[in-house]
Order: structure tokens, then C-alpha cells, then sequence
């Protein structure tokens, strides 16, 4: 899922603070489930934002809504109803949600709430780490299904460096040292062989080196 | 705000603390008639938004009421309130609310007495604290 965070109070108040109405918007999907952005979220922002603008004499009316996900224009859609009065969207959505509103509503202000951080797996309640960089190329099925590029702070792709120390990483000891996690792995699956296969120096386009990319399938589009 | 009664609310566990409340009651024990009490089924019920809200509509304290610690009816809810409330005490103190005014306190369903007494010093602590910033700011 994306994950993400919510920005600090201030921030978002600095954004509202000059409309007398807005819409908070969250979405039901990956920020509901790291709990970022979703409805409960949504509840506590409002609340919190209220209370913080009546302190500093200002009152602001904030509508309140989640939509199903805010990074498909159907759903996005389904604010046209209730847009109407409304002078700015804060969003609880991850930076897609986000540009999916400001590109349909091309007149109002549109603020993100939350900061998204990364592509990432729970790792137990309330703990979430990053897991993949969608580089386009998936090396998974060649590392033991454990990923080199999101796990390793150097995106190194033929085992560890000299910072590898009791299968810690040199920046922080709380980090594993992906490639001793890779070697473990491989050699529980009795794979030892793809480890010494050199792989050769990663193509990065499809991770984004050469622009913004895109997936058109052709028999969906339209 | 003369003569400031505070309003707090007491989210009682319906296992230990809303037993102890009516404990209280059954040994007569006074305690202040400020702590309105919400029984849930358990401390670990209690969500960041009902406190949040709690606030909100103008509550000057709120405190949650579990087991004591190894003694939740739900094995570990107790302990899960506690970290909740440690959260929305910060997100308070980002709000401009005191984070002291929202506790985490524990006790068994035989504890008439802390029950009355935990209301009791509750709402003295709240009562010098004064009104809440949020209540204020609604008044002018």
C-alpha cells in the first residue's frame, strides 16, 4: 500500500485559514489502512482543526466526506453534487488523490493533508516499512523475493557492502543489512547459485530515469 | 469564568472502573457530580475520536478508566488505551488544549473507594487548569 502521515496541525492551518469553507476529503483505501487518512482520520482532523482555529478566533465550516478512493475520476466525480459552496478541498489522500482533484476541479484550491511516504507492507500493527520503489523491473524472483532497492540504502544488486556488520547496516543498527537477509533466504531455499550470478547494472528508466511513466492497456483504454 | 464548575468526562470500563463507581454508591462515598461517567466495554473501546469530541462539545477533563494492569477482561485492552491516550494528549497539545487534561487511570471493580476518590482529585486537578482553552474561546 502507500503509506503516509499526517502533516503537523500548523501546517494544515496555514493552508485553511484564509476560506471560510472547505471540504476535508479522505479515501478509503491504503491512507485508511495506515491510518493517515482515512474517515476516522477525517473526524479527528476536523475536530482538531476546528478547535485549533476557534482558539486563534477563527471559525471555519468544514464539510466532511471519504470517498471510496480519490485516485479514480468515477469516484472523484461524486463530489460534483456537493462542491458547491465550497472554497477549498483539503485532501487525506496520498499525492495521487490529491492531483486527481486539482486536475478536476480546476477552480478550487486543492491542500494535501498528509505527507506520503513510501510503498510499504505492515510489519505489525501499527508499524509499517518500506517494501518496494516500483522500479519497473522487478528483481524479486532473483533475490529471494527480498527487495535489494527499497531495502538497501545504497540500491546495491550484488551483495553487501563493507558497512554490512552482523547483518546490520552501517546506518542504523534497527536496519538489516538487506543483502544478509537476501543471503539467508537464498540459502534456506537451498539457492545459493543465484547469489554469485552477477546481475548487471540496473537500466533505471523504467523506474522513472526518463520521465514520468504511464501504463496504457489496450484493451481498457479508451 | 466565575464559579467555574468543570464538565469531565469519564469513560468507565464496564469491568472494573463502572463497577467501582457503583461501589462507590453502594458504600455512599461522595464524589463530585462534575465526572459524568460513559460505561464501555472495555478502556481499550475507547477511540481517539471520542475524546477528541469530548473536548470538542466543550469538556474541560476527560479521563478513561481501566483494569488495573495484567487484569483486563480482554487480556490487554487496558494497555492499548494507554498508548491511544498518550497519542491524543499529544494531537491535544498540538491543538492548544493542556495535555493534562486527559489521564489514563486504573483500578478493579472492587475499588469503590479510589473510584470516588480518582472523581475527587479529577476535578480539583481540572478545576485550578480552569476552564478549557476550547470553552473560552467559544465564550468570547
Amino acid at each position: 500500500m502507500i503509506t503516509a502521515e499526517r502533516k503537523p496541525l500548523d501546517e494544515l492551518i496555514e493552508y485553511v485559514k484564509p476560506f471560510k469553507r472547505i471540504l476535508l476529503l479522505g479515501c478509503n483505501e491504503c491512507v485508511t489502512v495506515c491510518a493517515a487518512g482515512g474517515r476516522k482520520e477525517v473526524g479527528l482532523l476536523a475536530s482538531g482543526l476546528q478547535m485549533a482555529l476557534l482558539k486563534s478566533g477563527s471559525n471555519i465550516e468544514i464539510q466532511q466526506h471519504t470517498l471510496e478512493r480519490q485516485c479514480d475520476p468515477e469516484y472523484v466525480e461524486e463530489l460534483v453534487p456537493m462542491i458547491d459552496g465550497t472554497e477549498a478541498i483539503l485532501s487525506m489522500a496520498c499525492g495521487c488523490g490529491v492531483q486527481q482533484l486539482a486536475m478536476r476541479f480546476k477552480n478550487l484550491p486543492v491542500f494535501p493533508a498528509l505527507n506520503t511516504k513510501f510503498m510499504g507492507a505492515s510489519e505489525r500493527q501499527g508499524v509499517w516499512a518500506e517494501r518496494c520503489q516500483g522500479c519497473g523491473d522487478c528483481v524479486l524472483g532473483i533475490t529471494g523475493g527480498i527487495c535489494p532497492i527499497a531495502r538497501c540504502a545504497k540500491q546495491l544488486m550484488n551483495g553487501p557492502c563493507g558497512g554490512s556488520t552482523t547483518g546490520k547496516c552501517e546506518i542504523s543498527e534497527d536496519v538489516d543489512c538487506v543483502w544478509q537477509l537476501i543471503w539467508d533466504r537464498l540459502k534456506s531455499l537451498g539457492q545459493e547459485d543465484r547469489y554469485v550470478d552477477i546481475m548487471p547494472a540496473k537500466d533505471w528508466r523504467s523506474g522513472g530515469g526518463s520521465g514520468p511513466r504511464k501504463i496504457i492497456r489496450e484493451d481498457l483504454a479508451e | 469564568m466565575e464559579n467555574f464548575e468543570p464538565v469531565i468526562i469519564a469513560f468507565c470500563c464496564h469491568y472494573c472502573a463502572y463497577t467501582a463507581a457503583d461501589m462507590a454508591g453502594s458504600q455512599r462515598l461522595p464524589y463530585p457530580a462534575n465526572v459524568k461517567i460513559i460505561r464501555i466495554p472495555c478502556s481499550g473501546k475507547v477511540d481517539a475520536l471520542h475524546i477528541i469530541k469530548a473536548f470538542e462539545n466543550g469538556a474541560d477533563g476527560v479521563y478513561v478508566a481501566g483494569c488495573l494492569e495484567g487484569d483486563c477482561h480482554f487480556k490487554n485492552g487496558n494497555e492499548k488505551a494507554a498508548r491511544r491516550i498518550t497519542y491524543v494528549r499529544n494531537y491535544l497539545e498540538e491543538i492548544g488544549i493542556e495535555s493534562e487534561r486527559l489521564m489514563m487511570v486504573t483500578m478493579s471493580a472492587g475499588m469503590g473507594y479510589r473510584f470516588a476518590q480518582t472523581a475527587t482529585e479529577i476535578t480539583e486537578k481540572i478545576r485550578k487548569l480552569g476552564p478549557s482553552p476550547i470553552k473560552i474561546a467559544i465564550a468570547q
